[in-house]
């Protein structure tokens, strides 16, 4: 047997997974959370933080938003 | 707190309202009957309450916010269009005439749903939520107007490849490419391989496949979890991965 880490990555599943439509809805919460304390919006919503590690869209949403949030960014 | 901005074709700012539909929105707060669950929400923030109330009343100081709003939001497509431009083959007037497209969907629901806003979050995160959204929802259609491999070609070979494996290794790995092929074949529903193949094998954005087979992102991944599944428990099953730990 091998070690295929990408892979294995891939194929696990987890069940705390929040899916996408949950993962979507929360996102706003997350991110206010997030943009102050990661660690505290992966503990808060560890439904949510296991679904952004498994799914690259929800994650790159997340990552729109966070630096949508940031102080300046809306700033003319 | 609010400025004008000119209108764009396909803006939604400084569009007037019907008299008829201006009514007075409640933001829910910690007294709310439905949150007497602890459901997270909160009384909003200042700024929050400023925005919502503005958004659901009438005349001069409605039509100033939603021109703020949608001056911001703007902003946020065009810097998110920017952050993924290597996901699209336009730039100049084409993306900014997205980025238009996806403020004016976004204004137009946030103005349906602003009395469904609960104040968990400050009002400009929840705002622009929907704003990021409909970002990945324009790529994700963009994508099949760009000249690209048509779904169902399956070309195999490029999975190892999506999944890392290194080609310098190929020794290694070709007969586990074979077995995660066979399971695909062979423990995978109909709809869960070809949900596989445009992903992983064809490399569809899941997005460009919303959009393709008009269903949510939330049923793809679904279909996608369950493959997941299925197809390591045969490569462990096969000796090709360890048990989970």
């Amino acid at each position: 047997m091998s070690n295929w880490p990408d892979l294995d990555r891939f194929l696990q599943t987890d069940p705390c997974d929040a899916g996408c439509g949950t993962a979507m809805e929360l996102l706003h919460v997350y991110a206010d959370l997030a943009a102050a304390d990661p660690a505290a919006a992966q503990r808060r919503y560890p439904e949510v933080a296991a679904h952004l590690r498994a799914c690259g869209p929800c994650e790159q949403d997340l990552g729109g938003l966070l630096a949508a949030i940031r102080p300046d960014v809306t700033k003319p | 707190m609010w400025r004008y901005v000119g209108d764009h074709p396909g803006s939604a700012g400084g569009r007037s309202r019907d008299a008829s539909a201006c009514a007075s929105v409640a933001i829910m707060t910690v007294d709310s009957p439905a949150n007497c669950a602890g459901d997270g929400a909160r009384a909003p923030d200042a700024e929050s309450e400023q925005w919502v109330r503005a958004l659901s009343g009438c005349g001069a100081e409605r039509d100033r916010a939603v021109t703020a709003l949608h001056e911001a939001l703007l902003r946020v497509a065009r810097a998110e269009f920017a952050r993924r431009s290597g996901q699209l083959r336009i730039s100049g007037p084409e993306l900014d005439d997205l980025a238009y497209q996806a403020t004016a969907d976004a204004v137009i629901a946030i103005l349906a749903k602003v009395g469904q806003f609960r104040g968990e979050s400050r009002f400009t995160t929840w705002a622009y939520r929907f704003v990021i959204l409909e970002v990945s929802a324009k790529i994700g259609r963009h994508f099949w107007r760009q000249p690209h491999v048509p779904l169902d070609t399956a070309d195999w070979d490029r999975l190892p490849d999506r999944l890392g494996l290194d080609p310098a290794r190929e020794s290694e790995w070709r007969d586990l490419a074979r077995a995660l092929r066979r399971a695909v074949e062979g423990e995978l529903t109909d709809h869960q391989r070809r949900i596989f193949i445009a992903l992983m094998v064809d490399g569809v954005p899941l997005d460009a496949l919303v959009a393709r087979l008009g269903t949510s992102r939330n049923a793809i991944y679904k279909t996608m979890y369950d493959a997941r599944g299925k197809l390591r428990a045969s490569l462990v099953a096969n000796g090709y991965l360890h048990e989970s730990r």
